[in-house]
């Protein structure tokens, strides 16, 4: 599954500057808004999905090489974010839907946690 | 706690600079000043509000006209639901003598829509002091929620809770060494006030709190164990 497959299922809103996402293969999925959580707990590779929508999240996914990160319930990140992450090569990706909502979608596609 | 006993407790500590932050309000702000006019113990008005990532911040003024155009801004940002007594408890204002006002029919207890950095902003443009509360802790601390201090805004400073000594927290979270760091006591009950942070201040004003966490002068600030 690439995450082109996995943003044609769920109609994601693709924030950051497009890539070739068709090349890009996520290996695991995680879920948290707690950022000291997430550091500790998602692993590389993985897809995050989260209502958090500040700065920080994209040198979380920086740090963590995260995949991508799915923002949920339309919560939208400013312009300085959405810069910073093209700066640091961090996908971002939005969806008016609840992060349960996703996780259960991302599971049904074959995606499990790391 | 009731406005004339926040002050005789706080004077009977030789405390002389308290702020008053209730969570996402002010209305009781006034009344506390009222009763500690003609005392030793200056009262700075504030608020803690909660962020839109559940960050909880301490926004601090010089005046109540600061704090009030702060509370407008807060106020178009909480959501529109009523307290529920039976689950959040009550929320009264009251008058300098503790006699009862009103109740505050809006729940209080949620979070703004602000976001951190725009919280940060609107605090700063009106002059106030935004110190991130008690960010060690599990519950609405910057650093649970947020994982690390935002480094593209100038925090002036943080709060660690009464739990953590100074020690322990530049232990436990060496990152926020570069911070001035400061403990207050939240307290919620009269018995808890905790007065561990000394100020040496010229006058006990924002811009000298300003001054004294960036150690200009002869300005100092100090925790000391309770």
């Amino acid at each position: 599954m690439t995450l082109q497959d996995i943003i044609q299922q769920l109609n994601l809103t693709v924030l950051t500057t497009p890539v070739d996402f068709a090349s890009v293969q996520p290996e695991n999925g995680y879920t948290s808004d707690l950022l000291s959580c997430v550091m500790s707990g998602a692993k590389s590779r993985g897809i995050w999905v989260t209502l958090q929508a500040h700065m920080n999240i994209v040198a979380v996914a920086a740090l963590l090489e995260l995949a991508a990160i799915i923002i949920t319930e339309d919560a939208q990140p400013d312009l300085a974010t959405i810069a910073k992450a093209n700066e640091e090569g961090i996908i971002l990706l939005s969806t008016a839907q609840s992060s349960f909502f996703v996780c259960g979608k991302l599971w049904e596609m074959g995606l499990r946690a790391g | 706690m009731i406005p004339p006993l926040i002050v005789s407790e706080a004077l009977s500590r030789q405390i002389d600079l308290i702020a008053i932050t209730d969570h996402n309000a002010s209305a009781n702000v006034g009344a506390v000043i009222k009763a500690a006019s003609d005392t030793g113990l200056t009262i700075l008005p504030g608020m803690e509000l909660q962020t839109r990532e559940e960050v909880h911040v301490l926004c601090l003024f010089d005046t109540l006209e600061q704090l009030e155009t702060w509370q407008a801004v807060v106020n178009a940002t909480l959501p529109n639901l009523e307290n529920n007594i039976e689950h959040f408890g009550e929320q009264f204002v009251v008058d300098e003598t503790g006699d009862f006002i009103r109740r505050e029919p809006r729940l209080l207890l949620t979070s703004s829509s602000l976001t951190f950095n725009e919280a940060w902003q609107g605090v700063t443009d009106l002059g106030g002091l935004f110190i991130p509360a008690h960010i060690n802790r599990r519950q609405n601390g910057l650093l649970a929620n947020l994982g690390f201090v935002p480094p593209e805004i100038p925090i002036e400073g943080l709060e660690i809770s009464r739990h953590i000594s100074p020690e322990e927290a530049l232990k436990k979270y060496p990152f926020i060494k570069r911070y001035p760091l400061i403990q207050s006591g939240d307290v919620h009950l009269l018995d808890s006030f905790l007065g561990s942070t000394h100020f040496t201040l010229e006058a006990p004003t924002i811009a000298e709190i300003r001054l004294a966490l960036k150690g200009a002068g002869q300005r100092t600030v100090t925790i000391h164990p309770c």
